[in-house]
């Protein structure tokens, strides 16, 4: 085992870096502040995925690829393998977590939710929403990074209607 | 209650949840360089960096508290020591050294030979004004905060600029009387 650090500097580090981009750089503009950060996790994921990978022969299909994220990779970064895998195999992976690490100690602001929204086209509802989707840009950007940096081109969503699980949808450019 | 006692940084660190450091390493990374380019100025960059760690500092020491059993300092040389020797150990995992104290006791340097934040960090020749771990003065200025000490926390020495260690300079400016909600008694 190389070198630790305690969890909670990730946690903390994670928390305020969205919070840098959602509250402070991009108040208003969140689909910007969302690529931001998605720009952030594709830079760590491709970098942690060379790294794992160094003594690894060649994948030799997108499965084994998609299978080395669930397992090793998930492994290394979040001490648990992916619980599900699914694919239509047409390209369309879903890697669900039924724990997912970096969700299950936010919780959503009450004032987002309770409080009567300022702008009435975003309701408070969709704001919490937003709050928390904010986190998921991160792990989706490691998800893309790594892959590509495997050959891989493509898109990756999160799905989080069953919290705590959360369900990470990889859509390989064809 | 008979009070317990404060346990060692090694000891606290081997109980903490912990991770790789490389995942905490470039995703510190990766925020710099994206702050870098969003945001141009190098010295813009030291600054938001220095936010984002008072931001976290703010937060970090009541964990610290909870989890090291540390009782109130008897002076700011102790606040010191136990900053370099349970802080930066139950957090990151290395120790830290404490000197260059001054005549009256309120400024001294932490010293860090090892430091996980710049594993694998070379700094271009673009960045040279930049203040690669500003996130730590941050995060020591915002906890000192919470427990009523106003400080100034400046870079010494850095390695990625060539120097043989990391040096923080911790000035103590001012210890702010606590504040007692005694309105509610009234």
């Amino acid at each position: 085992m190389g070198r630790e650090v305690s969890e909670s500097c990730v946690d903390s580090l994670l928390t305020e870096m969205v919070s840098t981009y959602c509250n402070r750089f991009y108040a208003n503009k969140p689909e910007l502040a969302a690529r931001r950060i998605e720009a952030i996790g594709y830079q760590v994921g491709h970098q942690l995925s060379e790294r794992y990978t160094m003594e690894r022969p060649r994948f030799s299909d997108h499965l084994e690829a998609i299978k080395f994220i669930c397992k090793d990779f998930w492994s290394e970064v979040f001490k648990k393998q992916i619980d599900n895998l699914k694919t239509n195999h047409r390209g369309t992976f879903v890697l669900q977590d039924n724990r997912f690490r970096w969700l299950s100690r936010i919780s959503i602001d009450p004032s987002l939710e309770s409080a009567e929204s300022q702008d009435s086209s975003t309701p408070a509802e969709s704001k919490a929403a937003q709050a928390s989707s904010m986190h998921l840009y991160f792990p989706c950007g490691i998800i893309r990074g790594a892959l590509s940096n495997l050959g891989i081109p493509c898109a990756v969503s999160a799905d989080i209607s069953n919290l705590p699980a959360c369900s990470f949808v990889v859509r390989i450019k064809a | 209650m008979a009070p317990v006692a404060p346990r060692s940084g090694d000891a606290i660190f081997a109980n903490m949840e912990r991770v790789n450091a490389e995942l905490f390493t470039l995703t510190y990374g990766a925020t710099v360089r994206q702050l870098l380019t969003d945001l141009e100025e190098v010295e813009e960059v030291n600054k938001q960096l220095d936010q984002m760690g008072y931001n976290i500092g703010i937060r970090l020491i009541d964990e610290f508290l909870a989890k090291s059993n540390v009782s109130r300092c008897v002076d700011f040389r102790e606040t010191a020591e136990v900053i370099a020797k349970v802080g930066f150990k139950m957090f990151l995992g290395v120790t830290a050294s404490v000197s260059n104290w001054d005549a009256d006791g309120t400024c001294c340097s932490i010293i860090l030979e090892d430091n996980p934040l710049v594993d694998f960090v070379e700094l271009p020749d673009t960045c040279q004004g930049l203040y690669y771990c500003n996130i730590l003065s941050g995060v020591i200025r915002g906890a000192l905060e919470m427990v009523s000490m106003k400080t100034e926390v400046t870079w010494i020495r850095d390695m990625l600029r060539g120097d043989d260690a990391y040096e923080l300079q911790v000035k103590l400016l001012k210890q702010v009387p606590e504040e007692y909600p005694y309105k509610d008694d009234e």
